[in-house]
C-alpha cells in the first residue's frame, strides 16, 4: 500500500502523458485516478498510524553505495510523514479535479495534468524519505515540477523568466542544504536520519574550524540545512521567486505555491528537529527569519494589486509563521498550522482562479468589484477561506495560528514574546489586506471596461466541488484536529517523530493573550470595509501623504532591483570579461596564437636568408669553413 | 592464454575500416554499403566490449585479460590488461562510436566513406590507450588517435576549420612531447616502461616532481583544465558533429583515465605534493568556465565551456584520493561523455536542418519540434545536476570527497553547480521555449528515426544510472580500494623514510 501511495501519482504522470493519443479526456481521467487513490491510501495510511500505531520503514533498494556513503531508496511512515502524506495527496487530488474544469480551453491538457502527477510523486518521496539524500532527490524534484509547471504557458516570455528565477533561486537554497548534507556525512558518516540522529546528542560541544572561523558544529550544519528551507519556502532575502511564480496556472499556485511544496522547508525543519532543538542559536535564526518574512510579506501584500500576488504574499507570510513557530520549538503547532493552512489557502487560490477564469484571465482587482452576486458559491467559499486564513473564531486559522502566538508568548523566553507581538501584529495586517481582496473583488462598483458584466457566470461543478471540499477542511480541520495534534497528550500522536527538548508550560499565559488577536482580525473586518469600500478617499490621501512608503511596499522592498544590480548584472559582466578579456585576449594571445605569429615570423626571415645568388651561399660556406677552421687550431 | 579479447576489441574497427576501404558507391549516390560495414563492425565491438564486462571479475584488482608479445625485444613489449576503471571507459568508447556512426547518416554530405574511416581507426586508438599497460604502447595511441580527429576537424569541419584544428593539435601536442621525454627518462631510471612493473618500484622522489609535471602537461590539455582549455570551444564549434561528440565523449576523458592510472599510480608523492595546484585550477576552471558559458552566443561553445566546467569537478574528485571523490569522478566522466554526447548530437540535429549554432537564429522550437524538446530538457537537467540523473551521482559523491579534504574548495565547487542551471536553462529557454522567432523554424521537421533511437538510448542509460548507479560502481570499487591502499602505503613508506 505504502508503494501504491507513492509511485501511483508517478504512473499517472506517464502513461496520462502518453494516453494523450486516446483523448485528452482519458488522459485526465488516469493521472486525476491514480492521485485520487493515492490520497485515500493515504487515509488509510493516517487511520492506521494513528489507531493501530503501523508505522515502519520499508525499503525499495540501495540507490548509492560509495564506501561509507551509502543511501538507499525507501519509504519511511512515521507520524510526521503520514500527514503530510494526507496533506499532499488530498490537496493534490482536489486540484486535480479542479484543473479538468480549469484547463478546459487549454490545448496542453494532457501535459499539464501529467506534469501535476509528476510533482506529486516528488513530494511524496520527498516526505517518506528516511535520508537527506532522498530527501533532497524530491527536493529538486518538486523544484523542477515547480519549473516546469509555472513556465506551463511557454510561449509567454515572463513565465519563462519566473521558471528560470525560481530553479535558480531555489538552487541558491539548494546550495546551502547540499553543504549541510556534506557537513553531515563528515562528521556522522551516514545520512540516515534515525542514524545521524542518534549520534547527535554526542556531538553537542564539538567546534569545528569553518572557513578560518570557529563554530559549533550542530549551529552550522542547522543553518546551512535551514538555507535549503527558505529557498523552498521563499522565506526573506530567498523569496523573490515566489510571487514572479504566479505566472503560472492557478491550480499550480494552489498545490505547488500554496499547499505543498514551499511548506517543505518547514517540515524539513520538524523532521530535523532532534538536530535544531541542540542549537539555540540556529533555532532563534530560524525564529527571526520566519518573523521577519512574516511583516515584511503582509506589508507588501497590504498594497499590490494583482489578486494572485497578493495570495503568495500571504502564503509567504503565513509560512514565515510556521518558522517561528518551529524557531521557538513548538514543531508540532508549525506543522499544524501547515495542515491547516493548506487548506484554507488552496481554498483562496481555487476561488481566485474561478474569478480569473470568469473574467477571461484578468487578474487587477482594481478591474474587478461587485462580483458577489455573478458568483455566489465562489463568492462564499472565498469568503470563508478568508475567514479562516484570518482567523476567525472556530475556523480553522484560529486554532493554528492562535496556537503559534500562544506557544511563543508561553515559551517564556525574550524572542518567544517578541515572536508573539509580531504574530499579533501580523495578523491584524492580514486581516486587513485579506478583507481588501474580497472588498475589491466581490463588493463595490464594477470596474472591469473589457467585459461586459451580463456575460460573467459562475464556474462549473468541477470547478465548485473541490472548491467546497475546501470548504469543510477551512471549516473543520483546526477544530477537529487540534486536540490531536497540539492538545495536551500531543505526544501520543507524534511519538518521536518529533523531538522535544524542553517542556511546554502553558498555566502562565493571561487572558488578554488569548482574546487580542481574535479582537483584531474581527474589527478589522469593519475597518477594510471603510478603507476599501465606503472611504476610498481616504485612502487616496493617505497614499499622497506617505508616497515614499507606498512606493517602497508597491516595489516589494525593492528587492528585485538591488538582486539585479549586485548579483545578475555583475556575474554576467564577470563572464563576458573572462570570456573576451581572459580566454582571447590572454590565453591565446599569448598562447596558440602568439606562438604560431612568432613562428611565422622567423620562419619569413629564416626564407629571406635564401636569397638564391650563388656569391651570397659561396660567402655564408666561407664564413663557416673559416670558423670552423679556427675552432680547430684553438682547441687542438 | 585464451582467447586474446582485447586484441579483438582493439582491432577490429581498423579491420572494418580496411572493409569500409573497399566499399564503391554509384556515381551521385550515398554510400550505403559503407554505412553498414561500418555500423555493423561498431555494433559487434559494442557486443564483444558487453561481454568482456560480463566475464569481468569485479573480486580482484588485478589486471584481467592480460595479453603480452614483446615488441622490440627487451625493451618494449606490447602488452593490455584491463581492471575495473578501464572496462567502463572501454564500454564507454564502444557504446558512443556506433551513435556516431548513425549521426553521420544525415550530417556527413562529402566523403562519407573517408569520414567513417577516420571514426573506425579512431575507435581503434581510443579503446589501445585505455587498454595498455605499457608507458611506450600508452604514448603511442594516445598520440595517434590525434590524427584522425584533427582530420576529422580539418577535413569535415566549418569555416575556421584549419585555426581550430591546428589549435587542437598545437595544444595536445605539446603536452605530449613532454610525456614522451618523460617516459624516457622512466626507461632509464627504472629500466621498464611495463606500468605494473614500475607500480611495484616506486620512482625515486627526486624524480617524481619533474615526471608528474611532464604526465601533467599532457593530461591537462587532454582534460582540459584552465588555462589550457582555450582549443576546446574552437574545435568543438568548428568539428562536425560526430567530432564533438567523441571529442567530448571520449578524447576528454583520456586525461582523467591518465591521471588515474599514471599520475596517482607511478608518482603518489608528486601528486599528493601537488594537490593545491590541481585544487586551484579545478575551482577556477569550474567558476570561470561557468561564467563564460552563461554569455555565449554559439550553443557549441557554450557546450564546451560547461564540459570545461564538469572536468574541472572530476580533476577535483581524483586528487581527494578517497573513495567518493575518485568513484564519484569516474562516474562524472561516464556520465558526462553520455550527457554531453547528447548534447552535441542534440545542436547537430538543429545545425543539420537550419545551418546554424547560434542561439538566436532559434526561438520557439517547442511549437514545431516536441519530441525534440523533450529529449533536450533531460540532457540538459542532467548536465546542471538533476537528482536523478546520472550527472547528479557523479557531481555529488566528487563533492562529498572534496568536502572531506578542503571546505573551502567543495564550497566554491558547489557554487558552479548554481551556474550550471543558469546557463543551461537559460540556454533552453531560448532555444525551445516563446514564439516561434522566425518561419523558417515553422518548417524543420522533428526527430527521424535514427535520431529518434540515438536519443532515446542516452536517455534511458542517463535516468538509469541516475537511479541505480550500482552497476558501475560495483565494477570499480575493487581497483579503487586498490588504487586508495598503494597510494597511501607509499604515502607512509615516504613519511617513514624522512
Amino acid at each position: 500500500m505504502e508503494y501504491l501511495i507513492v509511485f501511483l501519482p508517478l504512473v499517472g504522470a506517464i502513461f496520462g502523458y502518453f494516453s494523450k493519443y486516446f483523448g485528452d479526456l482519458i488522459s485526465q481521467f488516469i493521472a486525476t485516478i491514480s492521485v485520487s487513490i493515492s490520497a485515500i491510501l493515504s487515509a488509510i495510511v493516517f487511520y492506521n498510524g494513528v489507531f493501530y500505531n503501523q508505522y515502519g520503514n520499508y525499503l525499495i533498494y540501495e540507490w548509492i553505495n560509495s564506501g561509507k556513503f551509502i543511501v538507499d531508496w525507501s519509504i519511511y511512515i512515521d507520524p510526521l510523514s503520514s500527514i503530510m502524506l494526507v496533506v499532499v495527496t488530498l490537496v493534490s487530488a482536489l486540484v486535480h479535479i479542479y484543473s479538468i474544469g480549469y484547463m478546459n480551453h487549454d490545448p496542453h491538457k494532457p501535459r499539464f495534468m501529467s506534469y501535476l502527477s509528476l510533482f506529486t510523486f516528488f513530494m511524496l518521496v520527498l516526505v517518506v524519505s528516511d535520508n537527506f539524500l532522498q530527501l533532497f532527490f524530491g527536493w529538486e524534484g518538486v523544484g523542477l515540477s515547480s519549473y516546469l509547471l509555472i513556465g506551463f504557458w511557454y510561449k509567454k516570455n515572463s513565465a519563462n523568466n519566473a521558471a528560470i528565477k525560481a530553479f535558480l533561486v531555489n538552487r541558491v537554497g539548494d546550495f546551502g542544504f547540499a553543504i549541510g548534507i556534506f557537513l553531515i556525512f563528515l562528521f556522522f558518516g551516514t545520512v540516515n536520519y534515525n542514524e545521524l540522529f542518534q549520534q547527535v546528542p554526542n556531538f553537542v560541544n564539538t567546534e569545528i574550524i569553518f572557513l578560518g572561523i570557529n563554530v559549533n558544529l550542530i549551529t552550522i550544519i542547522c543553518l546551512f540545512l535551514f538555507i535549503g528551507a527558505m529557498g523552498k519556502s521563499a522565506q526573506f532575502f530567498l523569496h523573490t521567486w515566489l510571487p514572479d511564480a504566479m505566472e503560472g496556472p492557478t491550480p499550480v499556485s494552489a498545490l505547488i505555491h500554496a499547499a505543498t511544496m514551499v511548506t517543505a522547508g518547514v517540515f524539513l525543519v520538524a523532521r530535523c528537529s532532534p538536530i535544531f532543538e541542540y542549537s539555540q542559536f540556529a533555532l532563534n535564526f530560524v525564529a527571526i527569519i520566519g518573523m521577519v518574512t512574516a511583516v515584511f510579506a503582509a506589508s507588501v501584500a497590504l498594497v499590490q494589486n494583482d489578486i494572485k500576488k497578493i495570495i503568495a504574499y500571504s502564503t509567504c507570510s503565513q509560512l514565515g509563521y510556521m518558522f517561528f513557530a518551529a524557531g521557538i520549538g513548538a514543531y508540532h503547532v508549525a506543522i499544524f498550522h501547515l495542515f491547516t493552512h493548506a487548506f484554507f489557502k488552496a481554498l483562496l487560490f481555487l476561488g481566485s482562479g474561478s474569478v480569473i477564469h470568469s473574467l477571461n484571465d484578468e487578474q487587477d482587482i482594481n478591474n474587478m468589484g461587485g462580483l458577489w452576486k455573478k458568483m455566489p458559491y465562489t463568492w462564499i467559499s472565498m469568503v470563508i477561506g478568508t475567514l479562516a486564513l484570518t482567523g476567525f473564531p472556530f475556523l480553522a486559522g484560529f486554532y493554528s495560528k492562535d496556537a503559534i502566538i500562544e506557544f511563543a508568548y508561553a515559551s517564556g523566553t525574550q524572542i518567544g514574546y517578541i515572536a508573539a507581538g509580531v504574530g499579533i501584529f501580523t495578523a491584524f495586517l492580514t486581516a486587513i489586506y485579506s478583507w481588501r481582496l474580497i472588498f475589491k473583488t466581490f463588493h463595490g462598483k464594477y470596474n472591469n471596461k473589457k467585459l461586459n458584466k451580463t456575460e460573467i457566470h459562475e464556474s462549473g461543478p468541477v470547478i465548485l466541488l473541490p472548491l467546497s471540499a475546501l470548504v469543510l477542511g477551512a471549516v473543520f480541520s483546526g477544530f477537529l484536529f487540534k486536540d490531536f495534534l497540539i492538545g495536551n497528550n500531543f505526544l501520543d500522536f507524534w511519538k518521536s517523530s518529533i523531538f522535544f527538548a524542553k517542556e511546554f508550560n502553558h498555566s502562565h499565559l493571561p487572558n488578554w493573550i488569548l482574546i487580542i488577536t481574535p479582537i483584531l482580525v474581527v474589527t478589522a473586518i469593519p475597518l477594510s470595509y471603510y478603507l476599501y469600500i465606503r472611504h476610498t478617499k481616504l485612502l487616496e490621501k493617505i497614499k499622497e501623504n506617505s508616497n515614499l512608503i507606498y512606493q517602497f511596499l508597491l516595489n516589494k522592498w525593492y528587492f528585485d532591483e538591488i538582486y539585479e544590480k549586485l548579483l545578475v548584472k555583475p556575474i554576467k559582466n564577470a563572464g563576458s570579461f573572462f570570456w573576451k578579456k581572459g580566454d582571447e585576449k590572454t590565453i591565446d594571445r599569448f598562447g596558440p596564437d602568439g606562438i604560431s605569429k612568432i613562428i611565422k615570423l622567423i620562419s619569413k626571415k629564416a626564407v629571406k636568408l635564401q636569397t638564391g645568388y650563388i656569391f651570397d651561399y659561396a660567402f655564408v660556406m666561407l664564413l663557416g669553413f673559416s670558423l670552423l677552421l679556427t675552432f680547430f687550431i684553438i682547441y687542438t | 592464454m585464451n582467447f586474446p579479447i582485447l586484441s579483438s576489441i582493439i582491432f577490429l574497427p581498423l579491420i572494418g575500416s580496411f572493409f569500409v576501404f573497399l566499399t564503391k558507391a554509384e556515381k551521385n549516390e550515398r554510400n550505403k554499403s559503407a554505412i553498414y560495414v561500418s555500423i555493423f563492425t561498431s555494433v559487434v565491438n559494442f557486443f564483444l566490449s558487453l561481454f568482456l564486462w560480463y566475464s569481468f571479475d569485479n573480486t580482484t584488482s588485478d589486471f584481467q585479460f592480460v595479453e603480452e608479445l614483446n615488441w622490440i625485444s627487451g625493451i618494449i613489449k606490447f602488452k593490455l590488461g584491463i581492471d575495473g576503471i578501464s572496462i567502463l571507459f572501454i564500454l564507454l568508447t564502444t557504446l558512443i562510436t556506433p551513435i556516431c556512426v548513425i549521426s553521420c547518416i544525415n550530417s556527413i554530405k562529402s566523403r562519407l566513406k573517408e569520414f567513417l574511416i577516420a571514426i573506425l581507426i579512431l575507435e581503434t586508438f581510443m579503446i589501445g590507450v585505455f587498454c595498455s599497460l605499457d608507458l611506450v604502447i600508452f604514448y603511442l595511441f594516445f598520440e595517434a588517435g590525434l590524427i584522425p580527429m584533427f582530420l576529422i576537424i580539418g577535413i569535415w569541419g566549418g569555416p575556421r576549420k584549419v585555426y581550430s584544428a591546428f589549435k587542437f593539435f598545437l595544444f595536445t601536442l605539446l603536452g605530449s612531447v613532454l610525456m614522451l621525454v618523460a617516459i624516457i627518462a622512466i626507461y632509464w631510471i627504472v629500466g621498464t616502461t611495463d606500468v605494473t612493473e614500475i607500480y611495484k618500484i616506486q620512482i625515486p622522489k627526486e624524480f617524481q616532481y619533474l615526471l608528474w609535471l611532464a604526465f601533467f602537461s599532457s593530461f591537462a590539455v587532454k582534460l582540459p583544465m584552465w588555462p589550457v582549455h582555450t582549443w576546446l570551444p574552437d574545435a568543438h564549434v568548428e568539428a562536425p558533429t560526430a567530432g564533438s561528440v567523441i571529442l567530448a565523449a571520449i578524447l576528454l576523458k583520456m586525461g582523467g583515465y591518465g591521471f588515474l592510472r599514471f599520475s596517482i599510480g607511478m608518482f603518489p608523492i608528486a601528486s599528493e605534493y601537488f594537490v593545491p595546484l590541481i585544487f586551484t585550477l579545478s575551482v577556477i576552471a569550474i567558476i570561470y568556465a561557468s561564467l563564460v558559458a552563461l554569455m555565449q552566443e554559439d550553443m557549441k561553445k557554450l557546450i564546451a565551456y560547461s564540459s570545461v566546467a564538469h572536468m574541472g569537478f572530476v580533476t577535483l574528485g581524483i586528487f581527494t584520493f578517497n573513495k567518493q571523490g575518485l568513484e564519484g569522478s569516474i562516474i562524472q566522466m561516464l556520465s558526462h561523455g553520455l550527457i554531453a554526447a547528447a548534447l552535441f548530437f542534440s545542436v547537430g540535429i538543429l545545425y543539420d536542418r537550419t545551418h546554424s549554432r547560434l542561439i538566436k537564429s532559434y526561438g520557439g522550437l517547442v511549437n514545431s519540434l516536441p519530441k525534440y524538446s523533450f529529449f533536450l530538457m533531460i540532457f540538459v537537467l542532467a548536465s546542471l545536476g538533476l537528482p536523478g540523473t546520472s550527472g547528479f551521482v557523479g557531481e555529488f559523491l566528487v563533492l562529498v570527497g572534496v568536502f572531506k579534504s578542503n571546505f573551502l574548495v567543495a564550497i566554491l565547487a558547489s557554487t558552479g553547480v548554481i551556474l550550471a542551471a543558469a546557463y543551461m536553462l537559460w540556454l533552453y529557454k531560448r532555444v525551445i521555449f516563446g514564439n516561434v522567432s522566425n518561419n523558417d523554424l515553422k518548417k524543420i521537421s522533428d526527430v527521424n528515426i535514427y535520431e529518434f533511437s540515438i536519443l532515446i538510448i542516452l536517455t534511458t542509460l542517463v535516468i538509469f544510472f541516475g537511479f541505480y548507479p550500482d552497476p558501475l560502481l560495483k565494477t570499480i570499487h575493487v581497483s579503487i580500494d586498490n588504487l586508495i591502499n598503494n597510494y597511501n602505503l607509499a604515502i607512509a613508506k615516504a613519511v617513514v623514510l624522512k
